[in-house]
């Protein structure tokens, strides 16, 4: 067959590229140049979908640099496929909203949008691609600045603002915590490649490894732990499309992969739980959860709710990697997927509101549900999803995550679980809640919004649905990579 | 390249150490009578081509035969005078001969809008003069001709400096500047030379070497010592003797500084490193003590205090004219590591740094000669307004930084390994730190480039322009150099490590 599983891996860093710049030369045809977007994403979903399906294999590509000891490289394994899955899976649903938001809302410099898009989405895959920790930061890094533009997209004062904190603490973390972590590593380990049970697990003591798990966990700044937490309200001043991929998908998400990926495949979880530090990681990130969910709770503006509403939600992912037990992996693994389709969707929701209403504060929204009733539904949906309600999949990554919380006994973090589930409620449900019970406004919103940004909601809130169905095959993805036996 | 050796003349080959300095000193004279600036301009590009010929057949010659020495007028040394090279100047000669020749390809479009026509063959003289003494200092093994071509190259140098009078009249005062401090740096060094001569009896620097180790507790040597240091650190712009520096890079035109920025301070670099350990040798207590207590802290120092102050500059060229000393600084980290590694890590770093600031220049010079700029703020939007400049700039902004993807990222890298291996972990966060600085203002500069809006001309249309061919062609060659040799690094470390050997096996002899 042409298509070889190495030929696919570097398929899905060029393809978007290639996308980029058709987009790019066809700027002048508004069509055409959506149309590029979509060809791309569509077949980088192809391409993934295949990588998914050869991912038994665990193709590779190195490139050693000379004799430096350094090499860049692409290696498939279940986490990276998956994250890449959810990625090129979601653009394509979010490049039919994007279309429908820019267009409804008459965004200046769309050209430049959709560039830096798809460029954003190379390096999304790169992430989720790369075989060692120099690879990834170089991707991690090309993402950062390519979504600056994107986040500045408005260029007023406000927003250029906000994108100069983005990229301060995305670009200092990395660079301050990140760099030195993977110098580090390739220092005591001799190379930076994830390797399975954890390159550094007998290589380094716990005391060492628990000062190197604080510098990456801080260093990558996209998991959004708290205290390094605010570029991402601050990035809320994208449009929303940005918002909904980028912020709740491609760019959070990539850094909770990192995340696990250096967790499980640089320490292992036989080191994370030996060093003491992990326990400590693990109480930041249930605090940061706490926390932030309680912030979001008193944010009236719709948007700012989400992003602390991520901001808690990335914590799980956090909190499952220090725990470290198989069953707790497994969870901030499928933690990763759920929240992404159930938040895209609350983005979007977010988005299609204010595209046909122009109202971005939830107290303005009572009532809206009866003029916006797929748009308040799908709002719905995505929030049952993130409290953990059956059936949707927000529920498996909460159960699995209590369930190896228990494993380990470490009961407290149960708790602050649970209770960010009643906080959730709290702060989600209203929303749709008031939507639909309160009386509709006098005045103002005529129609429910242009085609393009209400049918990609529904899409990934039916999809957010599906998803608790498909547990069985998710799970018996993933569980070679933690060694879980169900 | 050994092609290059084998179809050229035996007699050629075997005077090649003489004749590449030789050619751009006669051709200076030649090019001063030219009738305009054009052919001065192709007089310098001729003898530029010629010494990147020759210097690559002496580093070959190098690698294959080890070191040569040349008895210049047949007197044989130590009572004559040497020129001796060995693989540590001979990255030197082909550094500063590629960098001469690809500045030179650039000059014509810059020098044709900022120099006067009626002396622009002067100025193109004063420039052949200024690269035969850089060449002459990176050649001789002679204490006291390296004086002569060192003061050779400076004078040429405050004349070039002082050209830029016609567009911005501070050239004269920085060039006065520079004068003033330079002559006391050639001073300091002409006097430590003086009293190693009245110590040892002789210029040459291998004898020297040889006899000094007896002479350890002589305060003369000491003494010699500590002017011989000041003096280069001065010419090197070694913190905090860099006063100089920033307005002379600032003021001057656009091809000086392009020049001066990449091959200048490298050279006395190169000199201090010479001096360390080919002619005074490290055991000594009062050499060893420098290593630590004068390079690496005053390294250090400069990486980030200075960084910090090119945060702050308004003038783009400024801006960048601080980020060199800072970058002076990682040179004179890894001379304070004073390892193999340490040293191939500031040599690879001194090669890197020509290519990236080399990039860095030259495209503000492109600008210069569209838009006539100065300030950070000139360059809004330039990233559509003259779109392949500004990615050549951007490119070479990343290395600086030390981006992965880039070649300075091995300057960070093996500079990083060098000082891990020494137990230095203060210096690799001090490197951390100050790439942190660096990528703050350099991102100063990218953010003006490509997010600020363009310049609009009276029909609302962005102003669009390309900058000459001529500048655009090197500019390119430097800054895929930048992204190649991240790529294919193999080379330039085979290089640098040669040197930091070369280096450190006179402290062998």
């Amino acid at each position: 067959m042409m298509w070889s599983p190495e030929i696919a891996l570097l398929a899905a860093l060029i393809i978007p590229v290639i996308g980029g710049v058709f987009v790019g030369l066809l700027g002048k045809t508004p069509n055409l140049r959506e149309g590029a977007t979509l060809v791309a994403s569509v077949l980088l979903a192809l391409n993934v979908a295949y990588l998914v399906s050869v991912t038994g294999d665990r193709p590779e590509l190195i490139y050693e640099i000379g004799s430096t000891g350094l090499a860049f490289g692409l290696k498939l394994e279940p986490l990276g496929a998956l994250f890449a899955a959810v990625a090129s899976g979601l653009w394509i649903v979010n490049s039919l909203y994007s279309i429908g938001y820019m267009r409804g809302n008459n965004e200046k410099n769309q050209t430049r949008f959709f560039v830096f898009f798809t460029i954003a989405i190379a390096a999304a895959m790169g992430v989720a691609l790369s075989s060692n920790l120099l690879t990834m930061f170089l991707f991690y890094e090309a993402l950062t600045l390519s979504t600056y533009p994107l986040v500045a997209h408005k260029g007023d004062a406000k927003s250029s603002r906000g994108a100069a904190i983005y990229l301060s603490i995305l670009l200092g973390t990395s660079i301050g915590f990140l760099l030195p972590a993977i110098i580090a590593t390739q220092y005591i380990a001799g190379s930076t490649d994830f390797t399975v049970g954890g390159l550094l697990n007998g290589e380094a003591s716990p005391m060492v490894a628990s000062v190197l798990l604080v510098l990456f966990i801080f260093g990558i700044g996209k998991a959004a732990l708290m205290p390094v937490h605010p570029w991402l309200p601050n990035a809320m001043v994208a449009p929303t499309p940005v918002s909904a991929l980028l912020h709740a998908v491609a760019v959070v998400k990539a850094g909770v992969f990192a995340v696990l990926k250096v967790s499980t495949y640089i320490f292992g979880p036989e080191l994370i739980a030996a060093a003491p530090a992990s326990d400590w990681l693990a109480w930041i990130a249930a605090l940061s959860i706490v926390a932030a969910s309680i912030i979001a709770m008193s944010s009236n503006n719709l948007k700012r709710r989400l992003a602390f509403s991520t901001v808690s939600q990335l914590s799980y992912v956090t909190i499952g990697a220090m725990i470290a037990a198989p069953l707790a992996l497994l969870g901030a693994a499928l933690q990763i997927v759920m929240h992404a389709w159930a938040k895209i969707t609350l983005f979007m929701c977010a988005g299609a509101i204010y595209t046909a209403s122009k109202k971005t504060e939830i107290s303005d929204m009572r009532g809206l549900g009866r003029l916006m009733p797929w748009t308040f539904g799908a709002f719905a949906v995505g929030a049952f999803s993130i409290i953990g309600l059956p059936p949707f999949g927000g529920m498996w990554p909460k159960l699995y995550l209590m369930m190896g919380a228990a494993s380990t006994g470490q009961l407290a973090l149960i708790g602050a679980l649970i209770l960010s589930s009643i906080l959730n409620v709290g702060y989600l449900l209203p929303i749709p809640g008031r939507g639909f019970f309160d009386p509709a406004p006098k005045e103002g919103l005529k129609k429910p919004g242009p085609m393009l940004a209400v049918l990609p909601p529904v899409i990934t809130a039916a999809g957010a649905t599906i998803l608790f169905f498909l547990i069985g095959p998710l799970t018996d993805f993933l569980a070679p990579v933690f060694g879980v036996e169900l | 390249m050994e092609f290059l050796a084998s179809i050229l003349p035996a007699q050629i080959v075997a005077h090649a150490p003489a004749i590449i300095v030789v050619v751009p000193l006669l051709m200076a004279a030649v090019s001063a009578i030219m009738p305009n600036g054009k052919l001065s301009w192709a007089l310098v590009v001729i003898s530029a081509a010629v010494s990147v010929v020759l210097a690559i057949v002496l580093t070959v010659d190098v690698q294959t035969s080890g070191v040569i020495s040349y008895a210049m007028g047949g007197w044989a040394p130590p009572a004559g005078i040497e020129f001796r090279i060995d693989s540590l100047n001979a990255v030197l000669l082909l550094l500063l001969t590629v960098i001469g020749l690809l500045s030179a390809v650039y000059a014509l479009p810059s020098v044709a809008m900022q120099i006067d026509a009626n002396r622009q063959s002067l100025f193109y003289a004063a420039f052949l003069v200024c690269f035969a003494g850089l060449l002459g200092v990176a050649i001789t093994g002679d204490a006291f001709n390296m004086f002569v071509f060192l003061e050779i190259s400076s004078i040429s140098t405050y004349v070039l400096v002082g050209m830029g009078a016609g567009r911005d009249r501070r050239a004269l005062t920085a060039a006065y500047n520079y004068l003033i401090l330079g002559t006391i740096g050639a001073t300091f060094f002409v006097i430590g030379v003086g009293f190693l001569y009245m110590a040892t009896g002789t210029l040459n620097m291998a004898d020297m070497a040889a006899r000094l180790p007896d002479l350890s507790s002589s305060r003369v040597v000491q003494a010699a010592f500590a002017f011989i240091i000041v003096g280069l650190g001065l010419k090197a712009a070694m913190f905090p003797l860099h006063l100089w520096l920033p307005n002379a890079y600032a003021y001057s035109p656009d091809f000086v500084t392009v020049f001066q920025a990449t091959t200048a301070t490298k050279v006395a670099f190169y000199t201090l490193v010479r001096f360390m350990f080919d002619v005074f040798w490290p055991d000594a207590a009062f050499v060893a003590v420098s290593f630590f207590w004068v390079f690496a802290v005053l390294g250090i120092v400069a990486m980030i205090v200075v960084s910090i102050q090119a945060v702050f500059q308004t003038d783009a060229r400024r801006l960048l004219a601080f980020s060199s000393v800072a970058q002076a600084g990682y040179m004179m980290l890894g001379l304070g590591i004073g390892s193999v590694a340490g040293i191939a890590a500031g040599m690879l770093h001194l090669v890197n740094h020509a290519m990236m600031k080399g990039v860095l220049f030259m495209a503000l010079g492109a600008f210069a000669v569209r838009f006539g700029i100065r300030r950070i703020s000139d360059l809004n939007g330039f990233g559509r307004s003259m779109p392949f400049t500004s990615v050549a700039f951007t490119i070479g902004g990343l290395s600086l930084i030390g981006v992965p993807m880039t070649v300075g990222f091995w300057s960070k890298w093996y500079l990083g390994v060098a000082a891990f291996e020494n137990g230095w972990w203060w210096a690799v966060a001090a490197l951390i730190v100050s790439s942190l600085i660096a990528l703050v203002y350099i991102g100063r500069m990218l953010a003006a480039i490509w997010v600020a809006e363009p310049q609009h001309d009276r029909d609302g249309d962005i102003v669009t322009a390309r900058a000459p061919w001529l500048m655009l062609i090197p500019i390119w060659i430097l800054a895929i150099a930048n992204v190649w040799y991240f790529f294919q690094p193999e080379f330039l470390i085979s290089l640098t490590n040669a040197a930091a050997e070369a280096a450190l096996a006179g402290e062998a002899r």
